[in-house]
């Protein structure tokens, strides 16, 4: 039995269907990240397992106990918002411990429990500040703090790093994923974010539109995606999409990622840089072409290409993936 | 350049202020009068009103009169219980209510919301009749306590609409959090959403205030007993058919301005702190 285990769950906000039948288990101790497009339904979901939003249908189960008629304190999880949504009132000892006062624990524990968060966090010299008088990042600290003090089975995360600049959005996802680490809990992470995705999960849920799409560790969604929508969401920049008529192919799309273009002069590919863009380690060439409109081309090292001047593209047929009118993947 | 741009929002901030001095002057103009009327003698008051009172004219035999009236300190007295009281419960059930219909979704929340802010449209006083024989058939009359529940009944709507606008916008994350902190709802109600909402509480109890502190229909309608009389009321004594006291009604009048001043003052300080800073983003 998983950690969490959803069966056919369903959500409907009156006559509008927003999560239409999601099965999914979570194992112990594993890191789970929803990705999917704005309005996906990505939060509901989360939301769902939270119990703060009621269930249409189907099961949900925590620790193989269903909880769909349980409320949110009762499930023994934890939740980290992208606001933080700290107490105002109190200081950052008193936000870490409240969870444990109202459940009946004694105050020496309490004390000692948010003081072992408060050392993994780095948050000790904040004990006794409140929320408005804490920087962005540190609010998420107490934030994930306040989840950590719980010990729950469970940690939900609503892209908590969106509201955090650059570098503190680095800085505070390695530091979920050393507490996934250090602490083995199963954490469920909602971001938009694909590098966030790819680097901290186990596995990826990608979901569209209410519906899961394709579910698997990241490179396998990366090596093998299920159809065009999850080809197009997971790596970055995109995957390019070309007409396979104009190949002479007889899959209707041809999938080739950004590394797998290459200048060729005798490729099948024709069409004009519209644009060049060098990051140092590698060169991103835009390049119109007729037949499938714009691709994005990715070299490693410095390159220099003249915007409009002409350019040829080929590919490796063994790196091209197959999509039929549906969108799915043809595998032969 | 730069210069020219100073000139400019000097003159925009001299004109800012013109206008809202002139304002000012209009609004505390009848206050004034009556204040410095109240300290003359009554020929000064009618031969030039608006003199200020000197060493001559300078004259208290108004509030002597109010003061040694006797009653006056208890019309005081019950005007504050009637404000403060009817003030509690519009506060208290009004955000319970507003709480209600932003928070929650069930089955005719709208038509709730339309029904609870009908009232800031129909004046109270259009139910005077019924209201009158409801006090009768309840042996209300002449109690403070009909004048609370015709004020409460008064202040709602207006109370409920405005605060259920600004508790749509408390963040719902933290109320999330307290729910998943195991926070029950008349906590979450009262210690985390009522102190966020704090200046819109204080303008609706400073709008919510005002008339009931000055109203004189249901006084006179539900409560005109001695023992039950409100300061308006009160106050009324002096203004006769056929003789008006207007140094006692001008005493009055100022003496009676004291406590909404401090009650204003109070709430006016929330009015500008917001507590907000820090909670979410
Ligand atoms: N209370 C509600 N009533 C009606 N519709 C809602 C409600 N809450 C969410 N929705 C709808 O459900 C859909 C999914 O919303 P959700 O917040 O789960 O999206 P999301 O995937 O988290 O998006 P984002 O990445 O922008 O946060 C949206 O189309 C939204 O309009
Ligand atoms: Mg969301």
């Amino acid at each position: 039995m998983g950690a969490l285990t959803l069966t056919n769950v369903t959500k409907s906000f009156g006559s509008t269907d927003v999560i239409k039948g999601v099965d999914l288990q979570v194992e112990h101790g594993e890191f789970c990240v929803f990705v999917g497009p704005s309005g996906c339904g990505k939060s509901t979901l989360l939301r769902m397992i939270a119990g703060l939003e009621d269930v249409t249908g189907g099961d949900v189960m925590i620790d193989g106990e269903r909880v769909n008629d349980r409320a949110p304190a009762k499930r023994e999880i934890a939740m980290v918002f992208q606001s933080y949504a700290l107490y105002p009132h109190l200081d950052v000892r008193a936000n870490m411990g409240l969870a444990l006062k109202q459940a009946g624990v004694a105050r020496d524990e309490i004390r000692a429990m948010t003081d072992k968060a408060a050392g993994m966090l780095s948050l000790d010299a904040l004990m006794d500040r409140r929320p408005a008088e804490l920087s962005g990042g540190q609010r998420q600290r107490v934030a994930i703090g306040r989840a950590i003090v719980r010990r729950p089975k469970l940690f939900l995360f609503d892209e908590p790093l969106s509201n955090l600049d650059a570098a503190l959005r680095v800085q505070t996802r390695i530091e979920i994923a050393r507490l996934h680490r250090e602490l083995g809990a199963t954490m469920v992470y909602v971001t938009h974010d694909q590098v966030e995705a790819m680097t901290l999960a186990d596995r990826i849920v990608v979901l569209r539109a209410g519906r899961v799409e394709q579910v698997g560790a990241p490179m396998d969604l990366y090596k093998d995606p299920a159809n065009t929508f999850v080809a197009g969401f997971i790596g970055s920049p995109q995957m390019n999409f070309l007409k396979g008529a104009a190949l002479g192919m007889r899959s209707e799309t041809v999938g080739l990622r950004p590394e797998h273009l290459r200048p060729d002069n005798d490729g099948p590919i024709s069409g004009s840089v519209s644009h060049v863009e060098k990051l140092g380690g590698e060169t991103l060439v835009y390049v119109t072409t007729e037949a499938h409109g714009l691709l994005t081309l990715r070299l490693f090292g410095e390159h220099d290409y003249d915007v409009d001047s002409v350019l040829r593209l080929g590919f490796d047929a063994a790196r091209a993936f197959h999509f039929g009118a549906d969108g799915l993947r043809l595998r032969d | 350049m730069s210069i020219a741009r100073n000139q400019g929002t000097l003159t925009r901030s001299i004109a800012a202020h013109a206008a809202l001095l002139t304002w000012t002057v209009i609004a505390l103009f009848p206050v004034f009068v009556i204040v410095i009327n109240s300290v003359k003698s009554r020929r000064v008051i009618f031969a030039d009103p608006l003199a200020l009172p000197t060493a001559e004219t300078f004259d208290l035999v108004g509030y002597q009169t109010v003061l040694a009236q006797g009653d006056f300190l208890l019309y005081f007295t019950n005007s504050m219980i009637v404000t403060m009281a009817s003030l509690f419960f519009v506060l208290l059930f009004g955000a319970m209510a507003a709480f209600a219909l932003s928070e929650y979704r069930f089955r005719g929340n709208l038509l709730m919301g339309l029904y609870l802010a009908l009232g800031i449209m129909i004046p109270i006083r259009l139910g005077t009749v019924a209201i009158l024989q409801m006090m009768v058939a309840t042996g209300l009359v002449n109690t403070r306590t009909a004048l609370v529940l015709v004020y409460t009944a008064q202040g709602l709507p207006l109370a409920i609409f405005i605060l259920s606008e600004f508790m749509r916008n408390v963040s719902s994350d933290l109320k999330n959090a307290g729910r998943i902190d195991g926070l029950s709802e008349y906590t979450i109600f009262f210690r985390l959403v009522l102190p966020l909402v704090r200046p819109a509480m204080a303008t609706v109890a400073v709008f919510t205030l005002i008339p009931i502190w000055n109203d004189l229909w249901f006084p006179l309608i539900l409560a005109p007993g001695e023992s039950v009389k409100t300061i308006t009321l009160g106050s009324q004594v002096f203004i006769g058919q056929f003789v008006t006291n207007w140094n006692a009604v001008l005493a009055a009048l100022s003496l009676a301005i004291v406590p909404v001043l401090v009650l204003y003052l109070i709430f006016s300080r929330h009015l500008i702190r917001g507590i907000t800073a820090g909670a979410v983003k």
